[in-house]
């Protein structure tokens, strides 16, 4: 778990340096500071086990599994990235480790991940589902579409809320009247859990707890991770126009990572030289996934025309006069 | 040779493929035990249970995406929208993501869904019961979309649909329910992109889609009558869109009304009307006539109602007026 926070951690780092140097196109949302989360819900899942993610969503990719080359690429808009250049960091997808897409629209992944665990308990096959999303995500209809629908249906399904205090720029006092909302859970007729987001230990044990009642068939949890997200919105915005300075650092000294290497120090399972070992194997996997996307061809652009239906065919080019 | 109502002919295609695939459900407001708002899954959630014939929550945009859900882990899920005029609600869900989702993913999964639903006035049902909103989904790449008017290309098209591996917006008329007519015994799938010219003429084409194909018929009729030779294609897909038969027959006849049942400005006629213009521009005789319903909410009371939406004298003045 740790190597996966620290993987996380770089992999966002490289992102905000490739981004300010001009590397990369569109915008990244980043998800350093709430690698706990991530990390602690997915290493209680399955391979065959499903997640949804959103417009921050590298640290849910790469905590399910996600290859960090295929990332890169896509990320830079490389042929050889997970969706060939067509989906970019909003939209990174491995439907072969169950990842069910991260997604641009702030609570678009809840009905999708409804279905999937409405498919899982049609068919039987155990599967349980992963729904990840932020406090602003609680405030869409979606959101009470999916968890109704999930409780009702006692689906298996875990909604895993990453509060991190901010819809984009408003705090969470500002966009909604109450403070834990895990309380909602009771409206749907599930269970309602809190989890310390920035201590991977406790997000771990509570979401095995919720995985389990998923896989027995006890339905569906709604998990509230309190965290925090160190950066702005998303690389671009300093994040500082509406929270101070004193509220970031306060969040810094309960960073995630340092506190699971005190405990792996403190309890004895790792010893400091091992923990240096891991960050410096994490900085030689993500140069090697950043040279190999960087020496990756772009998309020819015609490439855009495929893979919008099953049928192989590339669709036409009626409003080019030039084609 | 048997005679089915258009009802029976989807609640046949829904049945017949339920007990063909067991990977397909159907997930929708009322159409378990109530057996859907127009009675079309009748005798459905008898058949095949809970587990088969959901019964959702009133939540469009949540279905959808469930059934998207569905879809892309391995079911074929068939999820009706009572109204066209709900998929405004289910927006999110359509267009955003089960019309992307393949792209997106460079092609990783298939979104293999249907949405049925019902368009059309006529039952003075006001403004929020009556629309027509299937030229939105043409706007969006990534829908393949069915429009049929018979009980034989409901049932043909639907069974294809529900087989296809791309999500189908599959569009039903609340009028033509009870209408009827002759099918043949056994099976039969119709092939997307394939129009059907539903009566031969030489002076006038009618392109008509829906219930407006039945009273384009009966326009054609009457014209015949005065004289007047009219053909009558019904492109029945209109994604993908069969231009080849077409233009085929506006270059025979040279003259061209679009009789579709959305509201006229950015409609599918207007669609139709700029291909044919670029196809067959050397071919025409006349400006394409567009038939469809006025630009006003479509209003409740019957006078208004009935004089706001498509009729067949509205056809036959079109026709009259390209022949002028």
């Amino acid at each position: 778990m740790l190597r996966k926070m620290i993987l996380i951690r770089a992999f966002e780092e490289k992102m905000k340096l490739l981004f300010t140097h001009g590397f990369m196109a569109g915008f990244s949302h980043l998800y350093d500071g709430q690698e706990a989360v991530a990390v602690g819900v997915c290493s209680v899942l399955t391979p065959e086990d499903y997640i949804t993610s959103t417009h921050r969503g590298h640290g849910h990719c790469i905590a399910k599994g996600g290859d960090v080359s295929k990332m890169m690429a896509e990320v830079l808009g490389r042929r050889t990235g997970y969706c060939k250049g067509k989906g970019g960091s909003m939209h990174i997808f491995d439907a072969s480790i169950g990842i069910l897409g991260a997604n641009g629209i702030v609570a678009g992944g809840l009905p999708m991940a409804t279905g999937a665990g409405l498919k899982a308990k049609l068919t039987g096959s155990g599967q349980v589902t992963a729904c990840f999303f932020g406090d602003g995500t609680t405030n869409q209809g979606t959101f009470h579409e999916s968890l109704n629908m999930a409780g009702l249906w006692k689906l298996p399904v875990v909604y895993v809320c990453e509060n991190n205090g901010y819809g984009i720029s408003v705090s969470q006092a500002r966009h909604q009247a109450i403070k834990d909302i895990a309380i909602r859970a009771a409206g749907y007729g599930m269970a309602g859990v809190i989890a310390d987001g920035n201590d991977v230990l406790d997000v771990y044990a509570k979401a095995k707890e919720a995985v389990e009642r998923a896989r027995r068939g006890e339905g569906p949890t709604l998990l509230e991770c309190k965290t925090y997200r160190y950066g702005g919105h998303h690389v671009g915005d300093p994040g500082t126009l509406y929270r101070s300075n004193e509220e970031v650092a306060e969040w810094r000294r309960k960073d995630p990572i340092d506190r699971m290497v005190k405990h792996v120090l403190s309890s004895g399972i790792m010893t400091e030289a091992e923990v240096d070992q891991v960050r410096k194997a994490v900085d030689d996997e993500i140069e090697a996934a950043v040279e190999c996307a960087m020496n990756s061809p772009m998309p020819d652009p015609e490439e855009a025309l495929e893979d919008l239906f099953v049928d192989g065919k590339a669709v036409g080019r009626e409003g080019r006069s030039m084609a | 040779m048997r005679t089915i109502t258009c009802r029976q002919a989807v609640r046949e295609a829904l049945r017949e493929e339920m007990a063909r695939d067991p990977k397909v459900v159907m997930l929708g407001e009322d159409i378990g035990p109530y057996g859907g708002n127009f009675k079309v899954t009748e005798g459905l959630w008898h058949e095949f249970g809970d587990d088969r014939v959901i019964d959702t929550p009133i939540s469009e945009n949540g279905i959808c995406g469930v059934g998207l859900g569905l879809a892309i882990t391995g079911m074929r899920p068939v999820v009706e929208v009572m109204f066209s005029d709900f998929t405004a609600n289910a927006m999110d869900q359509l267009v955003n993501q089960i019309a992307k989702i393949r792209y997106m993913s460079g092609g990783q999964v298939k979104a293999n869904m249907v949405v049925r639903t019902v368009i059309g006035g006529g039952r003075s049902s006001a403004a929020q019961h009556s629309q027509s909103l299937h030229a939105w989904f043409m706007h969006v790449p990534g829908f393949k979309i069915a429009i049929p008017s018979t009980p034989y290309d409901l049932k043909g098209l639907l069974k294809t649909a529900i087989r296809m591996d791309d999500p189908v917006m599959f569009f039903e008329h609340k009028m033509a329910y009870n209408l009827q007519d002759e099918v043949p015994d056994g099976e039969w799938l119709i092939e997307f992109g394939k129009a059907d010219i539903k009566r031969e003429g030489s002076d006038v084409t009618i392109i008509a889609t829906s219930l407006l194909v039945y009273r384009a018929l009966a326009a054609a009729e009457k014209l015949g009558a005065e004289g007047i030779s009219v053909e009558v294609v019904d492109p029945r897909t209109l994604v993908p869109l069969d231009m080849e038969t077409v233009s085929a027959s506006v270059r025979k006849t040279g003259r061209v009304v679009i009789a579709d049942e959305g509201h006229v400005t950015c409609g599918v006629g207007a669609e139709i009307a700029a291909r044919i213009a670029y196809d067959c521009f050397d071919y025409l005789d006349a400006p394409i006539e567009r038939v469809g319903t006025l630009d006003v909410p479509i209003p409740f009371s019957p006078p208004m109602e009935n004089y706001v939406v498509p009729s067949e004298e509205d056809i036959i003045y079109a026709v009259k007026k390209v022949l002028r």
